[in-house]
């Protein structure tokens, strides 16, 4: 019997392998090839080029996880200690922004940022000067954080809301005022929350290529932008695209590595997955 | 004094959450000729009517409810299946399976597009075919699917005692009827969370079908070509339309498990 409900999954080995398995070996295929499928490190190396590229991504995407994180601790915080029903309110507010499509979220704050635009219309109504912010490293941040901090706050709640009344009071009788309690006990039990949070704000915001698009004007090109311009873009070549991915994947790995070592393994199976 | 505090911040957040979707709510009533998008022109409904007349997106909404229908039917027959099965396989078997099943939502989406792009692109040169278009769509949505239904659906078969399916045989039910009678109810809100999933995720995926559609559009593809070309209130009249429509279905799914809940509990009760 074991042996025939293992069956059942044969038609998703075969689907896995042809459109997930097949696809990155041939990213690494064209990765290492040139235009006339000849081996070649070539595009390897002259990634090298864009490395301000890569350091920039990296750089506004570690910004944005950052400031998500300090944004959106409180506020998970705040949600885990409000009545059952409130909390619940509170979380569907919290997701509802994310079920309106992001291009549209982003476009919103096109309208809102832009020279001659909401924000700056207010500014003028009410005699100040008016500044400039769309197309700078700012609104990529700001657009960043604007669509993906809901995937800081909610991991955080749901570990927030697991730490157990008694465990405070037990700190509480054993003489720790509010803030060892927060920083000592609620903290370092959050940890796991903390880090699937940084890793699905962190993951996003770096390969992103339509905030920086809209946001970001043509001056603030990020990896993904690079890889768009490879394959859909005026400087159509996927063997560097191709390279380019490789790269960004390695880059994701070895961030993600750097942050399971902060896991004490709590969480190994499947931790961070919420909904 | 501190709960004060409190309610300001979350206020804050939810305003910076908020605001932007208000305002294009708002600017979608605007009635300007000049597309302006921060002059208030007094009210109008027109944006709505032009985007109703708009047959552009109408083929493109009517493509992406194609898509997440068939998609999303597709992978949760083909997940449970998979689920199914990858729960009954031994340790190392099992180990491989997930790895492949969580590679796509480790990658970095555009990642997982841009492969699928080679693939599909690789395909046409050696076989011949069509180019990119649904065909291509069709495949690359139930393939970013597929790991979130599995997802759902093994934790339910972890679940389930396994003792009730031998039961079931021992009193003399075949195989088959005893799944359909007694593991398939069981693992049902795991399925039917999957199928949500899956039609959710298909009908808001950007970043593959831009890479895997060819010249085919879905209706965030031509958001996007929006955005780029011209910019007209119409996609704000859109926006607005997908977002009550949003709301109101997470309403009745909130009212729907609120009753299933409270019926739960009566049942406990009595």
């Amino acid at each position: 019997m074991k042996s025939d409900s293992r069956l059942l999954s044969a038609p998703y080995t075969v689907w896995m392998t042809v459109f997930i398995v097949l696809p990155m070996l041939l990213v690494g295929y064209f990765a290492f090839t040139d235009k006339s499928g000849a081996f070649t490190m070539e595009n390897i190396l002259s990634v090298g080029q864009y490395s301000n590229v890569f350091l920039r991504s990296i750089w506004l995407g570690a910004v944005a996880t950052a400031v998500s994180l300090g944004l959106g601790y409180p506020l998970a915080y705040i949600i885990s200690k409000v009545n059952a029903r409130r909390q619940n309110v509170m979380v569907m507010l919290v997701m509802l922004p994310m079920w309106m499509n992001f291009l549209l979220r982003t476009y919103a704050w096109m309208t809102l940022l832009e020279d001659n635009g909401l924000i700056n219309s207010m500014l003028a109504a009410l005699g100040l000067p008016r500044v400039h912010m769309i197309n700078t490293a700012g609104a990529v941040v700001l657009g960043m954080v604007y669509n993906y901090i809901p995937y800081m706050i909610l991991p955080l709640y749901s570990v927030l809301t697991k730490i157990g009344k008694n465990v405070i009071e037990a700190a509480q009788d054993l003489g720790a005022n509010n803030r060892e309690v927060f920083f000592k006990v609620v903290v370092p039990l959050s940890m796991p929350g903390v880090i699937s949070g940084v890793t699905m704000v962190f993951v996003p915001a770096v390969s992103t290529f339509i905030i920086s698009k809209m946001l970001g004007g043509g001056g603030n090109l990020l990896i993904g932008d690079l890889i768009d311009m490879q394959f859909l873009g005026s400087a159509y070549n996927p063997n560097l695209g191709s390279a380019v991915s490789l790269v960004l994947m390695v880059i994701i790995l070895i961030c993600m590595g750097i942050m399971n070592q902060f896991d004490d393994g709590g969480t190994a199976e499947g931790g961070g997955m919420l909904i | 004094m501190k709960k004060a505090g409190g309610r300001i911040y979350t206020f804050l957040i939810f305003l910076f959450l908020y605001a932007p979707i208000l305002v294009l709510i708002v600017f979608s009533f605007n009635d300007t000729d000049t597309g302006s998008r921060a002059v208030w022109g007094g009210f109008s409904l027109r944006w709505y009517q032009k985007l109703f007349e708009d047959r552009l997106i109408m083929e493109a909404l009517r493509n992406t409810l194609l898509i997440a229908v068939v998609s999303a039917a597709a992978s949760t027959l083909l997940g449970t299946m998979a689920a199914i099965g990858i729960n009954s396989m031994k340790r190392l078997p099992r180990r491989i399976m997930m790895n492949i099943t969580n590679l796509p939502m480790v990658n970095p989406e555009i990642v997982t597009g841009v492969s699928l792009m080679l693939l599909f692109v690789s395909a046409v040169k050696l076989f011949g075919g069509r180019s990119l278009g649904m065909a291509s769509l069709f495949a690359a949505h139930i393939t970013f699917c597929l790991p979130y239904v599995i997802l759902s659906v093994l934790p339910k078969l972890r679940q389930m005692d396994p003792n009730l399916y031998e039961a079931a045989q021992d009193l003399g039910c075949p195989a088959v009827r005893a799944f359909f009678k007694v593991v398939l109810p069981e693992i049902m809100p795991g399925i039917v969370t999957g199928l949500i999933m899956a039609f959710t995720l298909s009908i808001d995926d950007f970043v593959i079908s831009y890479f895997t559609s060819g010249t085919t559009q879905t209706l965030p593809i031509y958001i996007y070509s929006m955005t780029r070309k011209r910019v007209s209130p119409e996609i704000n009249a859109l926006s607005t339309v997908l977002f009550v429509v949003v709301m109101g279905l997470l309403i009745v799914i909130n009212v729907r498990s609120f009753r299933d809940r409270g019926g739960r509990q009566k049942k406990e009760e009595v």
